[in-house]
């Protein structure tokens, strides 16, 4: 793997759960993310994938510092980011940016265009005023839209349109890491294709690292460099996209693989529909989190909670089946 | 053969502006047969026309929008001159729906049972305990665990997924000939979907219901449909069996669209892209709508609006490169 931009460490989150008005007690713990370790090396694009409830969100808050990890820690470029503060704190904030699922709702639809490209370089960079208008231009060709477009407002681009426009945005301070929340899932079939192209192009010519998140399988596995399968707060398995999408080996990343739908009506899967419905995150199952609906279970499943284990160079799983 | 379930000819629904100056064709010429125990898919994108043609079957049109042409056959009668009182009486009992978001198809201040209940009241007149026991053998049927406890229940109280097979249990309590889903499981995890499809392939199976499929994502047409119809700018471009339609796509349309998704177990490297936008069905371009995305488009696709062409057995495109081949 190349050299790590962002490290991160035994992540946590526990919600509390409050019980009263006035004398507020803790009643239990969601346990959003519970012990999530991995890297993002530069260039590179790390997925995230699982179902609702699984924690990629939370997740995504911690990198943007949207919300304080209970315990753990993020460490971008060989700094806790935690500990940062002032200009080091600023620098990040400028190294870090996101894209969000609906662009309907991320741009602020009373703003013109290329006022919201421009406003991360207002905020962050005193520079005057023609230099802003130039990089606005050079932000608009680079996700291929219009030089006119700067002068329009949001509610005059359809929906792929707009996500070009999110991406111009989080572009423009030429960040070291961009999260990705479900880029494609609001847009259509032919106009998520043009954005997953763009975004891969955007990042061959920028270098710059994606952290990915997105429920749909087959979308993760082809933008990602490694993917790591979300359940219930934890990491069941890590390994390269090529390894996952050759040798998925938890029971439950081979039930989204069986659970994803098929490319052509004769393509034949092994059929393991997993029974029941996620568990909630405040009454997590005993031991491996997901034995209640593994068609695998052995005893020791529902006693002993699994831990992430070396399969193979870039492979872990978190499963009693292996090791 | 047997009387089809539902054939449409040459449907056409429009939505006019207040004035009348300003026409939307939502629906432009759609034509096609549905058997017993078959299903047929729609894709297609947003805007493309795909719930206005289920809504027009189901004749809930809003205010604006007008059928303006062609035929609509149920069962051997004319869908589109009966009254409003004969039409009530079908829907909900013959032909039903079910809608993408069930938290928006679920009263939430009604019990599940209530809401169940309903459909069987006024259709089939059900009282008393015969009407509990059929709530109780329904949700049996979508698979929900202790139907005695959760028919008491709110709709808040149950997850998604739970919340949709309710609404497939309303949907075929009264044994419709005709289901029309209208991406009904874009709301629900992928595990969930799984478990929710094999639910109504088993449900159809077993009634031999008649199903619409109305999607945009290509992979539940591969996985539910028998017959496809692929629907650009309120017009059915490409229409065929599942398998020739994924085996030799006519319309340079189908066949973007089935090289736009990633593929699950094979490297791509980049995904084959359509330029350009959907257009705008209030200023549509003139001839073949596709063509300002098409790659293979010439002068008279600029031009002229392609008929549908036959391709080969029950096959038919609306392009012009089909013609006298």
């Amino acid at each position: 793997m190349s050299d790590k931009l962002v490290e991160i460490r035994d992540l946590k989150k526990h919600f509390p759960v409050m019980k009263g008005l006035v004398f507020q007690e803790t009643i239990g713990l969601v346990k959003a993310v519970d012990g999530v370790s991995y890297s993002i090396g530069s260039g590179e694009t790390v997925g995230l994938v699982g179902e609702s409830g699984c924690g990629k969100t939370t997740t995504m808050k911690m990198v943007l510092m949207l919300e304080k990890p209970t315990s753990g820690a993020i460490i971008f470029r060989g700094q806790d980011i935690q500990s940062l503060a002032g200009k080091d704190l600023k620098a990040y904030r400028k190294g870090v940016q996101a894209v969000f699922q609906d662009p309907y709702s991320s741009l602020n639809p009373r703003i013109r265009v290329g006022d919201i490209i421009a406003e991360p370089l207002v905020v962050n960079e005193s520079l005057p005023r023609a230099k802003v208008k130039e990089r606005v231009q050079e932000l608009l060709s680079l996700v291929g839209l219009r030089p006119g477009a700067a002068d329009l407002f949001p509610h005059e681009f359809s929906g792929g349109q707009r996500q070009r426009i999110a991406i111009a945005r989080a572009l423009s301070l030429n960040p070291s890491l961009i999260i990705l929340d479900e880029p494609v899932s609001a847009l259509d079939v032919s106009i998520r294709a043009q954005i997953m192209n763009l975004l891969q192009d955007l990042q061959e010519q920028f270098g710059v690292s994606y952290l990915l998140i997105a429920h749909d399988l087959a979308a993760v596995l082809h933008l990602s460099t490694t993917v790591a399968v979300m359940y219930l707060g934890k990491i069941v398995e890590l390994a390269t996209s090529e390894q996952l999408r050759t040798q998925p080996l938890h029971p439950y990343a081979q039930a989204l693989f069986s659970a994803a739908l098929p490319v052509h009506p004769d393509e034949q899967r092994e059929e393991i529909i997993v029974t029941g419905e996620i568990p909630s995150p405040l009454n997590p199952p005993s031991g491996c989190r997901f034995h209640p609906r593994c068609p695998f279970v052995k005893p020791i499943c529902s006693e002993v909670e699994p831990v992430l284990k070396q399969i193979d160079t870039d492979h872990q799983v978190a499963c009693h089946l292996f090791g | 053969m047997a009387q089809p379930v539902l054939e449409l000819k040459q449907l056409q629904t429009y939505f006019f502006s207040a004035q009348g100056t300003r026409v939307v064709k939502a629906v432009d010429g759609v034509t096609f047969t549905l058997n017993e125990g078959e299903t047929l898919g729609i894709v297609g994108e947003s805007g493309s026309g795909k719930t206005v043609t289920s809504m027009s079957i189901l004749r809930l049109l809003p205010a604006a929008a007008r059928i303006v042409g062609g035929e609509m056959w149920f069962q051997g009668e004319n869908l589109l001159t009966k009254s409003e009182r004969e039409m009530r009486a079908l829907r909900g009992s013959q032909l039903t729906m079910i809608l993408q978001d069930p938290m928006m198809s679920l009263n939430p201040l009604f019990t599940i049972g209530e809401q169940i209940a309903e459909p069987l009241r006024i259709h089939r007149h059900m009282r008393g305990t015969r009407l509990v026991e059929r709530i109780k053998e329904l949700l049996r049927g979508v698979r929900i665990p202790s139907p005695e406890v959760r028919l008491r229940e709110y709709p808040h109280q149950m997850s998604g997924g739970m919340r949709q097979r309710i609404v497939g249990a309303i949907c075929i309590s009264c044994e419709p000939r005709l289901l029309i889903a209208d991406e009904p499981t874009t709301s629900l995890d992928v595990t969930i979907q799984a478990q929710y499809l094999s639910l109504l392939k088993d449900i159809q199976k077993e009634k031999r219901l008649a199903m619409i499929f109305i999607t945009h994502n290509i992979g539940i047409i591969a996985k539910m449909c028998d017959n496809v119809g692929v629907m650009y700018a309120g017009k059915l471009v490409e229409r065929a069996p599942v398998r020739t339609i994924f085996n030799n796509p006519a319309h340079p349309y189908t066949e973007a669209l089935l090289h736009a998704v990633p593929s699950l177990t094979e490297r791509t490297d980049r995904l084959w892209s359509i330029e350009g936008q959907p257009p705008d069905l209030a200023n549509p371009p003139a001839g073949c709508p596709f063509n300002p995305r098409c790659p293979k488009a010439e002068d008279r696709c600029r031009r002229e609006v392609p008929p549908e062409f036959q391709v080969g057995e029950n096959h038919y495109t609306r392009c012009w490169l089909w013609e006298g081949r």
